[in-house]
C-alpha cells in the first residue's frame, strides 16, 4: 500500500477524524475561500479509528476554538491540531457550540427566517447534547444531529 | 420591580415557574379590579394590536383588558393588515408602529414573527399567536383557570384530550403544567398523538406524563379535562384531516357516568363538535369562565409590563 504523502505545514490548522466526504461541507462552515487559502484536503482515506475519514489542512490560518467548534455540527469526533513552526502546538477535540448563527437554514418553511423580505439571520440554540439537538430561536422547531448536515447553507 | 416590567412575552419557554406564579398572583388582584369595573392605572398608555392573521376573540380580549385599566388602544387588523403585509415587511411595520404605542400585541401567520418583532423594537411585544408556534397568553389564562378552579396546579391529574399533534395550545400548556408539577394524561387517537420531540422535552424537564387512547378509562381519575378542537387549517394533508375529524367527543352521558363531580372541563374555544352542547349545563363545564379569565390574565400581564414605572 502506498503511504499517503501529505506535506507538513509550517503554520496552520489540521482538522482530523472528519467523517468521509464531509471536508467540502466543513470548508463551507468555516467560510474558507479555496481561491485564497492553501489547502490540503484528503477525502475518504483509511483510518484505524474510523475506517474511513477526511482530513483538512489549512495553511496559514489558526482557527480559534470557537470557530473550530462549528465543525462539531457535522463532525462530532473531529480533532483540531494547531500547528506552529512545523509542530503541533495545541490539540483539542471539538465541542458542539451553544449558539449557531447564520449558516444553518431552518427546516420549517413557515419560519420567519425563510421569508426573504425580512432582515433576519437564523439563530439556533443548543437544546441537548445527547442526542445533539438545536432549536430555532424564532419558530422553536428543533433539529437533530442526523438532520443538521442537510441544513447547511451553500456559501 | 416586577420581572415582567417592559418585557417581551413571546414563548412560554421563556418563563420560570416563579415568574408564572407572579403573574397568577397579580391576576388574583386584577380579579378585584375587574369586579369593580376597572380603574385607570394605565391611563396615558397606548396598546397597538397588529393582527396579520385574524382572531377577533383574542384581539377583543386584549383591547378589553387595556380599556379596563384606563389605557388606549390602536389597531391594525383585517384588510389594512393584509394590504400592509403585501407591500411592507413585518420588520418595517413594527419599527414604524413602535413610535405610536407603549406595547405591541402581534398575531402573524409566520412562526417566529413575534421574536423577530421583539428584537427589532424597543417597546415590549406580546405574542398573540405566531403561526402554529406559540400563543403564550392562552397558556397563562389556562393556568389561571386551573388555579382558580382547583386552588393549585401541582399534583393535579390533568387530562389533555384531542389533537395533541397539531394543537399548539396543548404543547405550551403541557410544558407549563410540567413546570408546576402536575400529572399530565395525554388522551388522543393514535394519529393525533403528542409529537415525540415534545414528549422528549417534557421528559427532559421531569414531567410526569402518561398516554392514553381511551377517555372513558382515565376520566374517573381526572381533576381537569382540557379539550381541544381539530383545526382543519393546521393539517398539512386534507385527507389526514378527513380521517380524524370527529374522532373524539365529550358527551353528557360520558361525564355523568365516569367523571368526578368536581371535574373541571376546559376548552380554549371556539369549539366545533368535540363537546356536546348538553355538556354546557353540567357543573363540570367551566369553559365559558375561561373567557372571562382571559381578560383578567391579560389585564394582569399589561399591568406588570407597563405599570410601576
Ligand atoms: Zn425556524
Amino acid at each position: 500500500m502506498m503511504a499517503l504523502k501529505v506535506k507538513r505545514i509550517e503554520m496552520g490548522t489540521v482538522l482530523d477524524h472528519l467523517p468521509p466526504g464531509t471536508a467540502p461541507k466543513i470548508m463551507r462552515i468555516l467560510d474558507i475561500d479555496p481561491t485564497e487559502t492553501t489547502l490540503l484536503v484528503a477525502i475518504n482515506v483509511e483510518s484505524s479509528k474510523m475506517g474511513r475519514k477526511d482530513i483538512l489542512k489549512i495553511e496559514g490560518k489558526i482557527l480559534s476554538e470557537e470557530e473550530a467548534n462549528k465543525v462539531a455540527l457535522v463532525a462530532p469526533n473531529a480533532t483540531v491540531n494547531i500547528v506552529r513552526d512545523y509542530s503541533v502546538a495545541e490539540k483539542f477535540q471539538v465541542k458542539p457550540p451553544e449558539r449557531v448563527e447564520g449558516f444553518l437554514r431552518c427546516p420549517n418553511p413557515n419560519c420567519i427566517t425563510n421569508d426573504e423580505r425580512e432582515p433576519v439571520n437564523t439563530v439556533f440554540i443548543r437544546e441537548s447534547r445527547e442526542p445533539l439537538e438545536y432549536r430555532c430561536r424564532y419558530c422553536e422547531r428543533t433539529v437533530r444531529e442526523d438532520h443538521i448536515r442537510e441544513l447547511i447553507r451553500p456559501s | 420591580m416586577s420581572s415582567f416590567a417592559n418585557r417581551d412575552v413571546i414563548s412560554v419557554r421563556d418563563f420560570t415557574r416563579r415568574e408564572l406564579e407572579e403573574l397568577l398572583s397579580n391576576a388574583e388582584e386584577m380579579e378585584r379590579v375587574y369586579e369593580r369595573g376597572g380603574d385607570d392605572r394605565l391611563s396615558g398608555k397606548i396598546l397597538a394590536t397588529l393582527f396579520f392573521s385574524p382572531s377577533t376573540r383574542t384581539r377583543l380580549s386584549f383591547e378589553s383588558a387595556m380599556h379596563r385599566l384606563g389605557g388606549d388602544v390602536i389597531s391594525l387588523g383585517g384588510k389594512e393588515a393584509a394590504s400592509t403585509a403585501k407591500g411592507e415587511n413585518l420588520a418595517d411595520t413594527v419599527r414604524t408602529v413602535e413610535h405610536y404605542c407603549d406595547v405591541i400585541v402581534l398575531r402573524h401567520p409566520k412562526e417566529g414573527a413575534a421574536r423577530l418583532a421583539a428584537e427589532l423594537t424597543d417597546v415590549p411585544v406580546i405574542n398573540a399567536g405566531d403561526g402554529a408556534n406559540q400563543h403564550p397568553t392562552q397558556t397563562f389564562l389556562d393556568l389561571y383557570t386551573i388555579m382558580k378552579e382547583k386552588g393549585r396546579i401541582g399534583g393535579l391529574r390533568i387530562g389533555l384530550l384531542g389533537d395533541l399533534k397539531y394543537g399548539r395550545t396543548v404543547h405550551s400548556l403541557a410544558y407549563a403544567l410540567a413546570l408546576f408539577g402536575a400529572r399530565i394524561h395525554l388522551i388522543s387517537p393514535e394519529e393525533l398523538r403528542m409529537p415525540s420531540h415534545i414528549l422528549a422535552e417534557l421528559e427532559r424537564i421531569g414531567a410526569k406524563v402518561e398516554e392514553h387512547r381511551d377517555l372513558e378509562e382515565i376520566l374517573p381519575d381526572l381533576d381537569v379535562l382540557y379539550v381541544t378542537r381539530i383545526q382543519r387549517e393546521m393539517f398539512p394533508d386534507p385527507e389526514e384531516f378527513e380521517r380524524v375529524k370527529g374522532s373524539y367527543k365529550v358527551t353528557r352521558d360520558l361525564i355523568e357516568e365516569h367523571a368526578q363531580s368536581d371535574l373541571a372541563i376546559l376548552h380554549p374555544l371556539p369549539r366545533v363538535d368535540e363537546i356536546e352542547p348538553e355538556v354546557d349545563e353540567l357543573p363540570q363545564a367551566r369553559y365559558f369562565d375561561q373567557v372571562r379569565n382571559g381578560v383578567i390574565v391579560r389585564m394582569a400581564l399589561l399591568d406588570l409590563i407597563l405599570g410601576g414605572e
